[in-house]
């Protein structure tokens, strides 16, 4: 990793953006030092693949560098960054159509039932039993298995924490179908992931 | 309240979503349905497990080319 200024090191998100806007790279690279490891797994969480989620990582601060100008700042650098990633990661998903992947509006969005057919308690502390690589495995399996637009909203409610409303907006989705996908991918993940963690 | 019902509240109750009287329907039937409450109890394993910071961490190479790739933007933004 590349040196930095211990001021730098220390400074917060809007000191380090207004002197990136200034023209120190230091800055820059400071802010993707930051938040690197959280896009790269908005990647691997949304595109499901390893190549798909370091474009995603590369294409999203490349394109931020570039139009850092732009930024206005009256929201966090860090939910623009989201933001940027979050369309790069769609677009990856569109090209993708031609594949096995579901589209993005799944059909079975606000109406379809859900099938529970896994009844059975977990075996407890599921994360301590599997070596790290295997659980990352079984969790990526289980992320794939769910149709695009439900993993998205899936990875920024729960995984990234971003509000209902929050997910809605960046989305362009109603409120009612931020839930309704939400609802589906948990019993969804649940359901693939209690096929391995259940007991007996 | 059936089991039907249950499961599709689940989700809202994990999110803290459900009026009071509706909680409580739930509550009452997530301490009889042993069906039920595997259910919500492995649903906020699921959440839990993708929430944590450990998965899907930034291999070294993928950190490495990211860098390479922002410091030549750089030198053409120079």
């Amino acid at each position: 990793m590349t040196e930095l200024p211990q001021a730098i090191l220390a400074s917060s998100e809007g000191h380090l953006v207004s002197e990136a806007k200034a023209g120190n790279y230091s800055a820059f690279e400071e802010l993707v030092n930051r938040y690197e490891k959280k896009i790269y797994r908005l990647g691997m969480n949304i595109t499901g693949n390893r190549e798909d989620a370091e474009d995603v990582l590369q294409d999203a601060f490349l394109k931020a560098f570039e139009h850092l100008p732009d930024f206005r700042e009256d929201s966090r650098f860090y939910t623009w960054i989201v933001r940027i990633a979050v369309n790069e990661a769609l677009m990856k998903l569109r090209k993708r159509r031609n594949s096995r992947e579901l589209p993005m509006e799944d059909s079975e969005d606000d109406n379809g039932e859900v099938v529970v057919r896994e009844f059975a308690d977990w075996k407890p502390n599921p994360e301590q039993q599997y070596a790290q690589a295997e659980l990352e495995r079984i969790l990526q399996q289980g992320v794939n298995s769910l149709p695009p637009g439900f993993r998205t909203v899936f990875y920024l409610r729960d995984v990234e924490g971003l509000s209902t409303e929050e997910t809605a907006e960046l989305l362009e989705l109603s409120v009612g179908a931020v839930k309704a996908r939400l609802f589906r991918a948990r019993l969804r993940l649940r359901e693939e992931l209690s096929k391995i963690f259940k007991r007996g | 309240m059936n089991c039907n019902k249950a499961i599709k509240e689940i989700s809202g109750y994990l999110d803290g979503d459900l009026d009071a009287a509706l909680k409580h329907t739930l509550e009452a039937h997530l301490t009889y349905c042993n069906h039920c409450h595997a259910v919500y109890d492995s649903t906020r394993k699921t959440i839990d497990l993708y929430c944590d910071g450990k998965l899907f961490s930034l291999p070294e190479d993928v950190h490495t080319r990211l860098h390479e790739a922002l410091k030549r933007k750089m030198q053409e933004h120079a």
